[in-house]
């Protein structure tokens, strides 16, 4: 199967080419059934090379495609590389890309841009596969610039709203400004190998010794370029504002697949990270950062799909920290759970938010179990899955991140438990605020409720599942399992294993850890039920007073003022003030000068001061005539 | 004989044009754009980068000066040709919507100016090549003049005589270069190569920057530049396009074949310094593209900003630095265009080019709007975008020579993508105006001519070996020089 990975990137990329340029001309029930079908068929592909790779083939294979950019000693070919990483990330990219299609055929139904969305989805996926298949840095490059352009097209899907064409603008340039930091990691690993390949680079990266300035100077280059995709501090406040794209793109590619390509790049670079320590420190804490501010700021929004979206920074923010700790696989392991257990919530808001006909606030919903039991169910799922109640999926993906940092520095530890009950806790009342009670909305939105189609239903259903049963490929050694995931993806980490060896916290601190994680998020529960659930309690109508800390949580720490105020207004006003005035006052008043001194030291010359061009050239054509015919001159 | 085709049929050809009627000279124009179209197809079809004698012509012109009609194509010219080969026939066909007075002139003068830019692509002759440098300018002041918007008289004025007296400086060290010769003077390329490796290091650096100067003001690099925004701005749309998408590309390749191999050690002492001009100008140019209110000026700034960076890498003399260059003129050549013909587009339908007053175009205009956006995102160098080729062997080759000054031209990577956006949110998305609302899409000449265009910049972007492989024994050539004589 490992031959045919080519496959795997052309079904999406010939299902965007036909239905972007057909567009209108296709029926809509055409073009969403071929996207998905095409989705599906990589699926299929991407599952047999699984199979293949899981059952004893575990050797990696180089697909050329042709050589790309050819020029001096750059030589890039657009070849692929199918190893046990880049096939976990195929199977959730096109699995979770091809429910969300189907979903979307339901939720896209009456959009008049039906069938542009669905070629932006596909060719958001083509590009996606392209990221983590590349075999060189640039066809990565290539991907992650890619999957911005779909974000951007996608954020600013409806582009009669001017504010969601701002906040496609601010992705695409935030994302530009981590996209530099990479080029020039790219530019330096060319200076040190000569090459991009991913097979050069990493053979010959043991020359460098541990936290050689130059390989930290790479890792940090290319770490800033994670910081803007994966929406790390200071990098991440386009995510939020991402949420003004179609619901199920804020599950597809702003939870589960796109937002994961900093954790990726980290991964397949594992080799150079583990020889910079001091970068992956600074991972652990720009990590645990973004993990402890999302997570602040997610316990008091009202929006549904804000308080979904701060939570996605704050679990890429945990899942940073696992790479941090040198547990890449880890880091793996929770990408693939949050994309279970993420794409099914954002999912789930979206079902909601169908049949709250557009409403978003948390406080004009509740009691919506009774009239959507099936989105209710699998809300709950996510809900104690993300929460980190065992046995679902998050339980153990996140009991991993949090062992790992203990072993690594007990404060991180300490910060990564809050995070986990910070996000106990909104998720809850999320869920409180939207499923129980009464309800709290207008009498027609009452009247409209209804539960979705089973054209949305069913792909929440198969989400469901996987966040219940997702878990179970890495279970603990403690249960006496063997943590499959870990097995799988060996290969991809075993020179970075040699390099370090990662010592695990004992059992007993182990089951120690488990306990105190899983009493405490218990009680969080509680205490969300007891404010949200029984008390009913309802958030604070906008304008209200708040306490001064949850103001600036609610105001998001004034992060977006912040930069506005000292990065984008001062830039401003430097070029308008200051270039301005060199450009019209200084350079170009030297030139007009200039040409006035030739004109004034030319004042015999009439017609120069006329400025009759006709003379110029005729006297220019003369001398020329003159010069050719008369061999003499000189 | 190719090479000769290539410069007298648009020439000869034009005086046919200035003798027909309105209606048939914008047929006939267009007639022999192709037709020259046709033949550059053929010398690129024919075109073998290791032997281009069968492209050569030498032969003496005016003896007794030992003036040489000496021409010749190597991969470098030959892609500047096939740039201006393809972009005059679009040009051409750009103008049928608007209504051009005085048509048999206007054709006839962008034929001629056609044929001294392919001059000097392919000149092989210092005296040739200046002869060709200067003859461009004449039909393209006039076309800014006679066509040109409110301010032309002077805003033309200013363009001429800063590019002439740029070119002065060029005459001059020509000349001194000429004097060095052995012998019988000669002007031929060869020559002039030779005199200036044997020039002493300090006249080297006379003669660099008597060269510089006159191709920076063309290209413009900063601080040069301040001739181009209001050029670009009072010039007809098809004369914006001549400017910016085939004539600053005088510039950069007489960077490349009449500076870089002349002056080796001139090179070596002073490259720096055109690196430094060139990131600043990127950065500058780039920044002020940004408070731009008006979409004609901000395309104009941000041609600064990209010819900025094709000159820092130029002057790296860093081999896949030269082959981005080359291919990043070409690529430029048409995002430009495919720019200005869009600003020009806007223009006609709603009467205004200020940013602030369009918006909502995405809606009633989508063809428009969608051709709009893949230019865009090839001027903001996306991959597999004709712009990303050159750009990252640009930064890449500038890297390696200066990190810093890769990292500082880099930063034009986000703050293109800031303006450019911007300027397309501002005009495209959003509700129509009242400015907007009315206007039509594309009409068959407009797609036509912006449907090749956004074709070669996505099929360049994925596929760029074509013209990469044309210029890579030239870069090699280039550097080989430029290495022997240090």
């Amino acid at each position: 199967m490992k031959e045919l990975v080519g496959l795997v990137p052309l079904f999406p990329l010939l299902g965007f080419l036909i239905i972007g340029s057909l567009n209108k001309r296709l029926p809509k029930s055409v073009a969403g059934i071929l996207a998905s079908l095409l989705v599906l068929a990589s699926f299929g592909v991407s599952l047999g090379i699984f199979i293949e790779l899981s059952s004893g083939n575990p050797a990696p294979h180089t697909f050329l495609l042709f050589d790309w950019i050819s020029a001096g000693s750059v030589n890039i070919s657009l070849s692929f590389l199918v190893d046990p990483l880049s096939s976990l990330f195929l199977l959730i990219i096109t699995g979770i890309g091809f429910l969300i299609h189907i979903y979307s055929i339901g939720y896209m139904k009456e959009d008049e841009g039906f069938n542009r969305f669905f070629s932006y989805l596909n060719l958001f996926v083509f590009f996606m596969l392209l990221l983590v298949l590349g075999s060189n840095y640039l066809v990565m490059f290539v991907g992650w610039e890619g999957v911005g352009l779909c974000s951007y097209l996608l954020i600013g899907f409806w582009f009669k709203n001017p504010e969601y064409s701002k906040a496609a603008n601010k992705a695409f340039i935030m994302n530009r400004i981590g996209d530099l930091g990479f080029l020039l990691g790219i530019f330096l690993l060319f200076t040190h190998f000569n090459s991009f390949d991913y097979a050069t680079i990493f053979s010959q990266a043991t020359r460098f010794s541990f936290n050689d300035p130059q390989v930290i100077l790479i890792t940090a280059l290319l770490f800033i370029g994670a910081m803007g995709k994966s929406a790390q501090v200071p990098l991440y406040t386009w995510l939020p504002d991402a949420m003004a794209g179609p619901t199920p793109v804020s599950a597809l590619i702003h939870a589960a697949t796109m937002v994961t390509a900093g954790i990726y790049m980290i991964c397949r670079s594992n080799i150079l990270y583990t020889l910079a320590p001091f970068t992956l420190e600074i991972i652990s804490v720009v990590g645990l950062v973004t993990a402890l501010l999302a997570a602040i700021i997610a316990l008091t929004q009202n929006d549904i799909k804000k308080v979904l979206a701060y939570s996605t920074v704050s679990q890429l923010g945990l899942m940073f920290l696992a790479l941090g700790t040198g547990s890449y696989a880890t880091g793996v392991f929770h990408v693939t759970t949050h994309a279970f257990f993420k794409a099914l919530l954002f999912l789930g808001a979206g079902s909601v938010i169908h049949a709250m006909s557009g409403e978003q606030d948390i406080r004009n919903m509740g009691g919506l179990r009774k009239y959507l039991p099936v989105t209710y169910a699998v809300f709950l799922i996510a809900t104690l899955a993300i929460s980190g109640i065992p046995p679902f999926a998050g339980f153990f993906s996140k009991d991993e991140i949090l062992a790992h940092a203990f072993a690594h520095n007990k404060v991180y530890w300490v910060l990564g438990l809050a995070v986990s009950l910070c996000t106990a806790f909104y998720m809850f009342r999320l869920f409180f605020l939207t499923f129980s009670g009464g309800f709290r909305g207008t009498h027609e939105q009452e009247h409209h409720l209804h539960e979705s189609p089973a054209v949305m239903t069913v792909p929440l259903m198969v989400l469901a599942v996987l966040s219940v049963i997702g878990g179970f490929m890495g279970i603990p050694e403690i249960f006496h399992f063997d943590h499959a995931l870990n097995g799988f993806l060996e290969p991809v980490f075993a020179t970075s294993h040699t390099l370090v060896h990662h010592a695990a916290p004992d059992h007993s601190t182990e089951w120690m850890l488990m306990g105190i994680t899983v009493a405490l998020v218990i009680v969080t529960i509680g205490i969300a039920w007891f404010m949200y659930g029984t008390k009913k309690q309802v958030p604070a109508a906008e304008g209200s007073a708040l306490s001064p800390l949850h103001k600036l949580s609610y105001n998001m720490f004034y992060v977006d003022e912040l930069y506005n105020a000292v990065i984008v207004k001062p830039l401003a006003w430097f070029s308008a003030n200051v270039l301005r005035f060199i450009e019209v006052n200084v350079i170009d008043n030297i030139v007009n000068l200039s040409g006035r001194i030739v004109e004034i030291g030319g004042r015999g010359l009439k017609l120069v001061q006329q400025g009759s061009i006709g003379f110029y050239i005729f006297m220019m054509v003369l001398a020329i005539i003159v010069l050719l015919l008369t061999p003499s001159f000189i | 004989m190719l090479t000769a085709i290539l410069i007298f049929l648009p020439l000869l050809a034009s005086v046919l044009v200035l003798a027909l009627k309105p209606a048939q000279a914008r047929v006939a124009a267009l007639i022999i754009a192709l037709a020259e179209l046709a033949v550059s197809l053929v010398a690129f079809a024919q075109f073998n980068p290791a032997d281009t004698s069968a492209f050569s012509i030498a032969t003496p012109w005016i003896e007794q000066l030992g003036i040489n009609f000496n021409i010749g194509l190597d991969g470098t010219g030959l892609v500047l040709v096939l740039l201006a080969t393809i972009l005059t026939p679009l040009i051409i066909l750009s103008s049928y919507t608007g209504n051009i007075e005085r048509p048999a002139l206007f054709y006839f003068l962008i034929l001629v100016m056609q044929a001294s830019m392919i001059g000097v692509f392919v000149a092989e002759d210092g005296f040739l090549f200046y002869i060709f440098w200067e003859m461009a300018l004449i039909p393209i002041y006039f076309i800014c003049l006679l066509w040109g918007g409110a301010e032309r008289v002077r805003v033309t004025l200013k363009f001429f005589i800063y590019t002439l007296a740029g070119s002065l400086f060029m005459l001059l060290g020509l000349i001194y270069l000429y004097l060095q010769t052995p012998g019988e003077h000669s002007f031929s390329m060869q020559a002039l190569y030779e005199a200036g490796k044997n020039l002493d290091a300090v006249s080297q650096s006379w003669v660099f920057w008597a060269l510089f100067v006159a191709f920076a003001i063309k290209m413009p690099v900063f601080p040069f530049h301040t001739w181009q925004p209001d050029t670009y701005f009072e010039a007809p749309a098809q004369g914006t396009m001549l400017l910016s998408g085939i004539m600053l590309k005088m510039g950069v390749f007489g960077v490349i074949r009449w500076l870089l191999p002349v002056v080796p050690q001139g090179v070596e002492q002073w490259s720096y310094v055109a690196v430094i001009l060139s990131v600043i100008g990127v950065v500058y140019a780039s920044f002020l593209a940004i408070i731009q209110k008006d979409i004609k000026r901000l395309v104009a700034y941000s041609s600064i900003a990209h010819v900025g960076l094709i000159s820092a890498g130029i002057f790296t003399q860093n081999s896949a630095a030269v082959q981005g260059a080359v291919i990043q003129m070409f690529s430029h050549g048409i995002i430009v265009f495919g720019l200005f013909y869009i600003v020009e587009i806007i223009q006609t339908r709603t009467g205004t080019t200020k940013i602030d007053e369009l918006g909502g175009i995405r809606s009633v205009a989508p063809k428009l709007a969608t051709l709009f956006m893949v230019i865009m995102f090839g001027s903001v160098a996306l991959p597999f975008t004709s712009g990303f080729v050159g750009e990252f062997l640009l930064l890449n080759g500038i890297f390696q020579y200066q990190p810093w000054a890769s990292a500082v031209a880099g930063v034009s990577v986000i703050l293109g993508a800031i303006y450019m956006l911007n300027a397309y949110r501002k005009s495209m998305s959003g509700e129509a105006n009242t400015l907007t609302q009315s206007i039509t899409d594309l009409t068959t000449v407009e797609k036509a001519v912006l449907i090749p265009l956004c074709l070669m910049v996505v099929v360049i972007g994925i596929y760029p070996a074509p013209l990469l492989d044309l210029s890579q024994t030239a870069a090699q050539n280039l550097l080989q020089i430029v290495e022997l004589y240090k």
